[in-house]
């Protein structure tokens, strides 16, 4: 396994052993999460291990077709030998759910980087794979996305014990009312703010201003590469279907030769493997795609770490200047002087002077003023750092998460072209026998 | 002819696994190279120089060198297959430019037609009757050719031949003998087949060419993610080389599947237009036969001369059809080789492209096997 242990001797084997398949490696990874060891994950193993059509009538009263994933959940123990792992606990969810789900983790824990979901709809598909949401492969795929996802909240250090993730995961019914219960809503409307608003911040932190740089050119390149990725599936498909051609010439060639025609007939039946090779080629390249996509999409949780952050300290600035204005309004009063337009003070200018009684009230009015904005200053100034401190925390974490992801992802990449190039040698070894045979 | 058709035939029939030519009987080498332009007052040609190496007692000399262009090659084949109209002679590279090209002699189409000029001579001094033909060896020998082309058979001659055997093909064949329906049946089949494979390669060809497209922005775009990374530079840095090398290759198998798969099949595309013709030739000879032979039987008028005649034509048959049986075996056994050995050079070269690939990945994962703590540990360990 991948674990930080460099030393270890599993780490190279894993590398060395270039007939690991992609899936096998994606275990790896998922199962290096899972040996992170949060709290929760050494309690429980979560699946998601099936996907289900169901059709019923939706919230307007109009019948849909959509599809349920089951959650298994089963205590972490060990198995003895010959015993049987204990039945887990199942529930059924759809994907709008999960949706639910990472709204809630977005608005609660806004410093954190929240794991993505698989994509809603098929984009940066290669022509021949169906864009159909319902299509069984696409369907099995957002399976994989789905418990990647779990996963990914599980060995959170902080998301992992959330209390309304637990319900997701053990309570079926109950689930939603439970979410709404928390009053996350209210909270909405200040993330809106966060993403929408075009506000101008002073003094722009300069980690984070670098970081939703990085984020948004990553956001990019990924986007690139996952284009012309879908591109070159496409032209490599083309490639290798048109030498099924040859196939079906050559043994109608064979029919017409004597001395020719058996050579040229099993070589068309290597040339008619080779064609059908590419589609399991391809669709273990997907695994990649997919792998390459989550972290696409966990670029805007960047962002919107990012935005927050942009959020509060414009909070903090605009208490700091109203703080400062209050201040300059009763050092005013003070010293008779005005510099700061006020309705007040111009009507006593036209209509004579306040009496000393409307002064005092004027100034005490004023001093609790001044002391609720020096607290409204103090508590923005904690949110704030104690916001940079968890969010850098949770960013450095993710650096490195990230870092070994996309590595392990470049890895079984080539182990995948490998694994290409093995079979690529097999026909056309096979196919030159043949051919000697003419 | 220093022997009969049949026995020469023998002679050339080939086993299983024997060279084409054996290297001690081969007495004739010639080369087809170095194209030249050559421009005049009223046209620009190209010219190629003809080399010719030959131990053999009918050349006063042991080596020649002349110019040629491709009229002249073009007047030998047709000198060719007047004499020897049953004969299977090799088709020459196609006389016009193929649609797509704007100049009429850019440097690829010189360079192509110049090999399969080459080809085309030595497959005439590999058969066993042509090779003594004395047109082809005024070909090899003659510095002013244009003198000797003016002799022969004229230009109204030629068209009373092509006149007449309209005439015949209009008026029909009595009855093809079985052994050459049959090989007519064939020749249309392969004629068939050899197109698909010709036109099946010319699309992979296109495919890989777009595939390439494609890879040539693969590559740049791994570079560009690297430029924004810190530990993960090397890794994508690592990828983006190996794509990059691994498009050289694709353009590399491209390229060898178009200097040796395609000429070869073309060639033989146009061998299939060659056997037609052929055929055709020999059903006129036997067309004109039956047409005289009938002509015999009705008319009471001048029997012996007209025997004579119709004696002579028979015999024409009997000649033109051995002569064809006999070139009929050597041709699909020539074929047979070419064919063979450009596919098997085209499985190596496939093969070699996979193995190159796969060397260029398994050094990226040995990179990668070394992480920078492992060589930390190990510098640790050695200090």
């Amino acid at each position: 396994m991948m674990m930080a242990d460099p030393g270890s001797n599993e780490e190279v084997a894993v590398i060395g052993n270039t007939d690991i398949t992609s899936t096998e490696l994606e275990n790896n990874i998922i199962n290096t999460m899972v040996e992170r060891g949060t709290a929760l994950l050494r309690k429980m193993e979560i699946n998601v291990a099936e996907a289900e059509k169901r059709t019923g009538k939706n919230t307007v009263n109009i019948q849909e077709t959509y599809t349920v994933y089951l959650i298994e959940t089963r205590p972490a123990e060990a198995v003895p030998d010959g015993g049987t792992p204990a039945t887990p606990d199942t529930l059924w969810r759809r994907y709008s759910e999960f949706e639910l789900l990472r709204t809630y983790l977005l608005i609660t824990y806004p410093y954190i980087i929240i794991p993505p979901l698989p994509e809603k709809r098929a984009e940066f598909q290669w022509h021949k794979l169906s864009a159909d949401n319902l299509d069984p492969d696409f369907v099995e795929r957002r399976r994989v996305g789905l418990e990647n996802f779990l996963l990914r909240v599980a060995s959170h250090p902080v998301l992992s014990n959330d209390k309304i993730f637990f319900l997701f995961l053990t309570e079926e019914k109950g689930w939603r009312e439970a979410v709404l219960e928390t009053g996350f809503q209210d909270k909405v409307d200040s993330r809106l703010k966060s993403l929408n608003a075009m506000f101008r911040v002073k003094n722009p932190d300069k980690r984070f201003t670098a970081l939703k740089q990085y984020s948004d050119e990553l956001n990019n390149v990924i986007s690139q590469l996952l284009r012309v990725r879908a591109r070159v599936a496409d032209r490599l498909y083309g490639v290798y279907k048109v030498h099924g051609n040859y196939g079906r010439v050559f043994s109608e060639w064979s029919a017409i030769e004597k001395e020719m025609g058996d050579g040229l007939q099993s070589a068309g039946h290597h040339m008619d493997t080779y064609a059908a090779s590419i589609d399991d080629i391809l669709e273990e390249e997907e695994h990649y795609a997919d792998q390459l996509k989550e972290y696409l999409f966990y670029t805007e949780a960047v962002r919107s770490v990012c935005r927050k952050h942009e959020l509060i300290q414009y909070e903090l600035e605009i208490a700091a200047q109203d703080l400062a204005y209050k201040k300059q309004q009763k050092e005013e009063l003070v010293t008779g002087t005005v510099r700061v337009f006020s309705l007040k003070g111009m009507t006593s200018k036209l209509f004579g002077q306040e009496s000393p009684e409307q002064r005092e009230s004027r100034m005490a009015a004023l001093e609790q003023s001044i002391q609720e904005g020096e607290e409204m200053v103090k508590d923005k100034n904690k949110e704030c750092q104690e916001f940079v401190r968890t969010a850098w925390e949770d960013i450095e974490r993710f650096k490195e998460q990230k870092d070994k992801d996309l590595r392990e992802a470049l890895i079984s990449y080539a182990i995948m072209q490998i694994s290409m190039c093995k079979k690529g040698i097999q026909v056309w070894s096979n196919a030159k026998e043949c051919f000697n045979k003419m | 002819m220093p022997n009969s058709p049949s026995s020469m035939v023998n002679q050339y029939r080939l086993e299983e696994d024997e060279e084409p030519q054996d290297a001690n009987t081969k007495d004739l080498f010639i080369t087809v190279d170095n194209p030249e332009s050559h421009v005049t007052a009223i046209e620009t040609f190209i010219m190629y120089r003809v080399g010719t190496k030959t131990t053999r007692s009918e050349f006063d000399s042991s080596e020649y060198e002349v110019r040629r262009r491709y009229q002249d090659f073009l007047w030998l084949r047709s000198r060719l297959e007047e004499s020897h109209p049953t004969l299977i002679v090799h088709p020459l590279p196609e006389k016009f430019v193929m649609k797509g090209m704007v100049e009429r002699f850019n440097d690829d189409f010189i360079e192509t037609r110049k090999k399969a000029l080459h080809r085309f001579v030595n497959k005439i001094s590999e058969h066993p009757i042509l090779s003594f033909s004395q047109h082809f060896k005024l070909f090899l020998t003659a510095q002013d050719l244009a003198s000797h082309r003016k002799q022969g058979p004229g230009f109204l001659s030629r068209m009373g031949e092509t006149v007449r055997a309209v005439a015949n093909s209009v008026r029909g064949l009595r009855s093809r003998p079985e052994e050459f329906g049959v090989m007519w049946e064939y020749v249309e089949d392969f004629s068939n087949k050899i197109s698909s494979v010709d036109k099946v390669t010319q699309r992979i060809i296109r495919e890989q060419k777009e595939h390439l497209d494609e890879l040539k922005q693969y590559g740049p775009t791994y570079t560009q993610w690297a430029g924004l990374e810190e530990e993960l530079e090397e890794p994508l840095k690592g990828v983006a080389g190996c794509v990059e090398r691994c498009s050289k290759e694709t353009e590399e198998q491209i390229h060898h599947l178009s200097e040796v798969l395609v000429p070869a099949l073309h060639e033989y595309v146009l061998c299939a237009e060659t056997l037609k013709a052929v055929m055709r030739r020999r059903d006129n000879i036997q067309a004109e036969f039956e047409a005289k032979n009938e002509a015999l039987a009705s008319k009471k008028v001048d029997q012996e001369a007209l025997q004579e005649e119709v004696d002579g034509l028979a015999d024409r048959v009997e000649q033109a059809n051995n002569v064809l049986k006999g070139d009929w075996s050597r041709w699909q056994d020539s074929m047979r080789t070419d064919l063979k050995s450009a596919f098997i050079s085209t499985a190596e070269k496939n093969v070699e492209y996979y193995e190159q690939c796969l060397a260029v990945w398994e050094s990226f994962l040995l990179s990668q096997k070394e992480e920078p703590g492992e060589q930390k540990e190990e510098e640790d360990a050695a200090s």
